[in-house]
């Protein structure tokens, strides 16, 4: 899903980096204010982890090619402000050292990975837990929900960033069908792998989870 | 950044390895850019492109197997580029009966060319620069204070992080535990989940160590490097201006 140097037209490069700046630049001035204590190393913590689970060597468990992409696990964890700067942190890295991503696509990539599940992941996941009965359980299926949607949406913003800068000029249909068709197994997997998380998390250390308060 | 990233280093004496950072990683940006920017069709800047990377990679004695390793991961999505060709617009042409169309063509060696070109000098940089020092270069870039942190934090337990999960699957192995279908993602994510829980004591150690020694969010200046002089500033924007005449002449 890392839109690598030249898949994209400049305009949408250029586009896609000032969205992402404006988004990253309001998630900063309101980190800044809560940043306290132990939000900082759990921070880095989920950083970390996601760069190791997102490497290339580990194989992906559950069978499909596409890994986990996190970022609305990344916001349950650390809320709506610190998950974007996380999930930036690693895209950033991974397009510096892993390859995976483009430096030119950066602003685009940060948008569909990183402001997505804060943007749409957030309210949703909130949404949900307002319907559904409190309790672990139902905060948990309520990420996954979320996870899914947030999956989905990318897909989607993918394809249209496509068809309006794409540098290539397959059918837009096709890109859509492929890709939203991929991304509708990978949304499942999530969905599935977001939930469990945040339920065994909520189990173990619930103080971790900031949705969980 | 154990084992995936820290090999990517190759170290040697030259000067782009002395070279500050912050030069290193803005050149690197502003090179990846002006490629991305050439127009589809044409084909002469890469040329130039190629001989500037190579400059930089013969400056740096960095052996040419290396920086070509890191094209595998482009595979996968080479793969994709080449239906490219296929299924954009009404074929023109036909190679061993397959209908191509020129414009499909066009796109697909231009894509494939500008993520070839961002890897390499991806991959010079990362060569060249140790994780934490692309960290403070960014930092002297201005980068805000959170994300150099989160960064930082990053690398400090990554190490940690893959020596637990090393550990832990070498554990589920000597049980018999091999996580491969979709009914097994319980194992998987209870182990994840518990994988979180390890590091992030050990994290919380790590830092409240840290904090009872003085931290205060901001690495000491003597670590977040110096102000690079005008001579590192300009040998290293050399490079992406050189690169930039070409992409201007070409458009």
């Amino acid at each position: 899903m890392h839109i690598p140097d030249g898949f994209v037209s400049p305009a949408v490069a250029i586009t896609g980096a000032a969205v992402a700046v404006a988004g990253l630049g309001m998630c900063v001035r309101r980190t800044q204010l809560e940043l306290t204590g132990r939000q900082l190393p759990l921070a880095g913590l989920v950083a970390a982890f996601f760069l190791v689970l997102e490497a290339p060597i580990i194989p992906v468990a559950v069978g499909t090619s596409g890994h986990l992409l996190g970022g609305t696990l990344a916001v349950a964890l650390l809320g709506p402000w610190l998950g974007p700067v996380v999930i930036t942190v690693v895209t950033v890295i991974q397009a510096l050292f892993a390859g995976d991503g483009g430096l030119s696509t950066l602003g685009v990539n940060v948008v569909n990975l990183a402001l997505v599940p804060a943007a749409v992941g957030y309210p949703v996941l909130l949404g949900l837990r307002r319907v559904l009965p409190r309790g672990p359980t139902s905060t948990s299926v309520a990420a996954g929900l979320a996870a899914a949607v947030s999956v989905l949406t990318a897909a989607v913003l993918f394809t249209a960033e496509y068809a309006v800068g794409g540098a290539a000029g397959v059918p837009t249909g096709t890109i859509a069908v492929s890709t939203i068709g991929v991304y509708a197994l990978v949304a499942v997997v999530e969905a599935v792998v977001t939930a469990l998380v945040v339920r065994g998390l909520l189990a173990l250390r619930a103080d971790l989870v900031q949705v969980a308060s | 950044m154990s084992a995936a990233h820290q090999s990517l280093l190759v170290p040697a004496d030259t000067p782009v390895h002395h070279l500050a950072p912050q030069c290193k990683v803005a050149a690197t940006a502003l090179f990846v850019l002006a490629v991305a920017a050439t127009p589809t069709g044409e084909y002469w800047p890469y040329l130039w492109y190629l001989l500037l990377l190579a400059a930089v990679a013969a400056l740096a004695r960095l052996p040419p197997l290396t920086l070509s390793r890191r094209l595998l991961v482009e595979v996968p999505f080479l793969l994709f580029v080449l239906a490219l060709p296929i299924f954009d617009g009404p074929p023109s042409l036909t190679v061993l009966g397959v209908g191509l169309s020129v414009p499909g063509l066009h796109a697909a060696t231009t894509i494939a060319l500008k993520a070839t070109f961002g890897l390499l000098a991806t991959g010079i940089l990362a060569a060249t620069t140790p994780p934490p020092e692309i960290i403070t270069g960014l930092e002297r870039l201005r980068v805000p204070r959170v994300f150099t942190a989160v960064a930082a934090f990053m690398v400090r337990y990554t190490e940690v992080l893959a020596a637990e999960l090393a550990r832990m699957r070498i554990a589920a192995i000597c049980r018999g535990g091999k996580a491969r279908w979709l009914w097994q993602v319980r194992d998987v994510t209870a182990g994840l989940g518990a994988l979180v829980v390890r590091s992030f004591e050990r994290g919380e150690r790590v830092y409240l160590a840290m904090v009872s020694r003085g931290y205060t969010g901001a690495l000491p200046t003597a670590l977040t490097g110096v102000a690079a002089s005008r001579v590192a500033w300009a040998g290293a924007l050399a490079m992406p201006a050189l690169a930039a005449i070409g992409t201007v002449l070409a458009s």
